[in-house]
């Protein structure tokens, strides 16, 4: 751990700091937001007629704030950390670096200010309007250059794996945020996207997929790539399954958002090809998961002392289960069950809860101490209570939403001897509503363990430098 | 679509399936002259890489993706302009009219084409359609006292009715309580069954500019007047001096158009029953601005029979057996 210390004067940790705190304080407020609302599904009164707090115009707070604020400050906090240490060399810029903390902040305040009010271009998860979608376009463009400046000027010959997946990520997320924006602005808050009908709405899933596929996949496997080595001390299990799934990832992910749009106005050409492509892409989605979990080969006695650990391998099998799941889902018969139930809404937090929050968790585990010069967290048991308390608390979410789900789609389909449905649409909300109070305790444990979280990151963060003992003596085998 | 984007789309598709697959059986030999199993050589901050071969079963799963890929590609649309092996479509896609639709459905019919929506139509209504047809020869008076037809309209209201007049038929703000026995457009049988299938437009103009600020007012008070409400009777003597240009729809005695029998779907403004709401507000905006009602026509959507069926279920909602 001296090493780290005394690297620090070497590599701008600041700015992995300043992102990495602030992914713990996004968290909580973004899945906060989202057990207000969870609420507000299974007791609608708690929205107290009051505008700015009801379900439409938090729900856009709610899925901004853990994508872009959340999820993608932890991206920014990894992305720093691990391509300064795998290319040997600092940040390309500290002050471009520090532009895109205060930049990226800026726009999540954005976010929280102008989604209430009802300012919103009605895109799912691109709901800012122009001229907050111009700043992000211009502080993403920053990010690149100081990602891809730290790579050109690395130290070492070969471009470390992680690196791939968040310079994928990172030029990817570019094209998709400045091709969807595209708009003509009628006020300061107002504008229209430039496509129309079908096509719009292409060019939405286009997005709105490769936003899960590039920004919520591709970012995460880069942080997988380096904290599931580092925090299980053993390598990478195969190089060439990498180069594989990397590319096959990275080239299949673009075709898939047509599965959005199964059973729609989309030309039927389209849905195939998207649904083909969907369908190919869990082979190499697994191989992500394969090569992280076989990576742990040699090391799965650390598991029962490292809940660090715990937190990557778990999110690893959520992973895996997702993506499975997913490619089903894309299938038009299957679609034709789950499309517009509650089982999209579980299996996208089966991917957000498990896999993106759980690696993103054991990410910032394993950086906080880093950063502020201690062996370990504060408290080690806290960190395994975070893990229990989010287990519980993914596993009550999910399974709530596919038996919800399931039940949705056989409800609605279901005919009577004459023809006629067998259910009304309040009949099946009716039926819904003991799973969205569990759906709602589920968020609660999560809520709490981000609580819980806050808490030993406060206490190690504000300890004494190097006062804090590796009590996980698994951390650094 | 042109065939320039028709290739376009081939290519791409087929470029990216085979470079895939090409970097499969690339990866599948050890380029790297590293023994397979041992580390390539490479460390990044203390991170090392071994040279495993890719797992078989999972070679196996994509092999067996891309073999089936191929199969469905050839068999579905999906390539560019290539209709698939089966000739299959979802629906007949590029119609932009009822008028087109119906005559795409009857083309592809007589051309034996696959169109899924067209056959599962096609199939539920021989199924289902002598059911509602035996119904239909039936009037409604009769319906009314059959309890099984009742049910089956319920489930039609459910579903097609409920979401703008309520589960319960009891309406809501701008959409007719159905239960009440209040009409706009006649609750005979046969008007029931009209408003059904053609639909109705009802259209309130608005009098902001002809009635001015005074002038609403006074009107406003007039009409809440008319209901036995308590008003300031200057304001509504004020108001009932200007009824005339009301009373070409709402009739001189403001009873509404049923009672004068006019087509107009003017509401009963002495009833105490409020389509937009009766407070002096609501009132107010409905004279100031006017209002519009639509409701649409089912005839083309459900077919007569079904609609017949769902007059008697509306008629028997306001005349309990």
């Amino acid at each position: 751990m001296s090493q780290t210390v005394a690297s620090q004067t070497e590599y701008n940790y600041k700015v992995v700091r300043q992102f990495a705190i602030m992914t713990v304080i996004w968290g909580i407020v973004g899945m906060g937001v989202g057990v207000l609302i969870a609420a507000q599904l299974a007791w609608p009164w708690l929205n107290f007629d009051t505008p700015w707090l009801t379900y439409s115009r938090l729900r856009p707070l709610h899925t901004n704030a853990v994508i872009f604020a959340f999820g993608t400050s932890a991206l920014f906090a990894t992305s720093y950390y691990v391509v300064q240490r795998t290319c040997q060399t600092r940040l390309f810029s500290d002050k471009l670096a520090a532009f895109t903390f205060w930049g990226w902040q800026a726009i999540i305040v954005s976010a929280a200010i102008t989604l209430p009010l009802g300012i919103t271009t009605s895109k799912e998860y691109a709901e800012l309007e122009w001229p907050i979608d111009i700043a992000i376009a211009v502080v993403w463009v920053s990010y690149a250059v100081v990602f891809f400046g730290t790579l050109i000027k690395r130290k070492v010959s070969h471009i470390y794996v992680a690196n791939w997946f968040y310079a994928g990520f990172i030029i990817t997320v570019a094209i998709l945020h400045i091709v969807n924006s595209m708009a003509v602005p009628v006020s300061l808050t107002k504008s229209y996207s430039i496509y129309a009908g079908a096509v719009d709405a292409m060019v939405q899933w286009w997005y709105g997929h490769n936003a899960v596929g590039f920004l919520l996949t591709a970012g995460f496997l880069g942080m997988m790539y380096y904290f599931v080595p580092k925090q299980a001390g053993r390598p990478v299990y195969s190089y060439r399954l990498s180069v594989v799934h990397f590319w096959a990832l990275v080239s299949l992910y673009i075709w898939a958002g047509p599965h959005h749009l199964h059973y729609t106005a989309l030309p039927d050409w389209t849905q195939s090809l998207g649904m083909v492509m969907s369908v190919i892409l869990f082979v190499p989605s697994w191989g992500g998961m394969i090569n992280g979990i076989m990576t742990l080969s040699g090391a799965w006695h650390k598991l029962r002392t490292d809940p660090v650990l715990r937190f990557l391998v778990v999110s690893l099998s959520f992973y895996g289960m997702s993506t499975f799941e997913g490619p089903m889902m894309a299938i038009k018969s299957v679609n034709a069950l789950s499309h517009y139930t509650d089982w999209t809404v579980g299996h996208v937090h089966s991917g957000a809860l498990g896999w993106v929050a759980m690696i993103s968790i054991g990410a910032i585990y394993h950086l906080i101490p880093a950063l502020f010069g201690h062996a370990g967290m504060y408290s080690v048991r806290l960190v395994n209570t975070h893990f229990w308390l989010h287990t519980v608390g993914v596993v009550l979410y999910i399974v709530a939403m596919w038996i919800s789900g399931v039940m949705q789609g056989l409800m609605w389909r279901a005919v009577n001897a004459d023809g006629t449905l067998m259910y009304s649409f309040v009949q099946s909300l009716e039926a819904s509503k003991p799973f969205y109070i569990m759906r709602f305790l589920g968020g609660v444990f999560i809520v709490a363990g981000m609580l819980v979280m806050a808490y030993n990151t406060y206490r190690t963060v504000t300890a004494k430098s190097g006062s804090l003992a590796d009590s996980a003596k698994a951390q650094l085998a | 679509m042109t065939s320039f984007w028709s290739i376009w789309v081939i290519v791409l598709t087929v470029a990216c399936l085979a470079l895939i697959f090409g970097l499969l059986l690339w990866n599948l030999k050890n380029y790297t002259g590293v023994e397979e199993g041992e580390s390539c050589g490479h460390e990044f901050d203390g991170i090392e890489e071994l040279n495993n071969p890719l797992p078989k079963w999972w070679t196996i799963m994509f092999f067996a993706c891309f073999v089936w890929s191929v199969f469905y590609l050839a068999a579905y649309p999906g390539l560019g302009n290539w209709a698939g092996l089966f000739k299959w479509t979802s629906s007949n896609q590029g119609v932009t009219s009822m008028a087109e639709s119906k005559q795409a459905v009857i083309e592809a019919h007589e051309n034996g084409e696959r169109v899924q929506l067209d056959q599962e139509y096609r199939a539920a209504d021989e199924r289902f359609g002598p059911i509602f047809k035996q119904y239909a020869s039936q009037d409604i008076e009769t319906l009314v006292k059959d309890e099984k037809a009742l049910e089956i309209g319920q489930r039609l209201f459910a579903q097609n009715c409920a979401q703008c007049h309520g589960s319960d038929g009891r309406g809501g703000l701008g959409f007719p309580n159905l239960t009440d026995n209040d009409w706009l457009y006649g609750g005979t049988p046969d008007k029931i069954k009209e408003t059904l299938l053609n639909g109705r437009v009802a259209a309130m103009p608005g009098w902001k500019d002809a009635l001015g600020e005074q002038g609403i007012k006074e009107m406003t008070a007039y009409v809440l007047s008319l209901s036995g409400r308590t008003v300031n009777q200057k304001d509504a003597d004020a108001g009932k001096a200007k009824f005339a240009m009301c009373a070409a729809c709402h009739g001189m005695d403001g009873k509404g158009s049923v009672a004068h029998n006019l087509p107009f779907g003017a509401p009963n403004l002495t009833d105490n029953i409020w389509l937009y709401g009766g407070s002096q507000r609501a009132v107010e905006e409905t004279l100031n601005h006017g209002r519009q009602g639509v409701m649409p026509a089912w005839k083309d959507i459900l077919g007569e029979d079904k609609v017949h069926l769902l007059t008697a279920y509306v008629y028997s909602l306001s005349n309990a057996q």
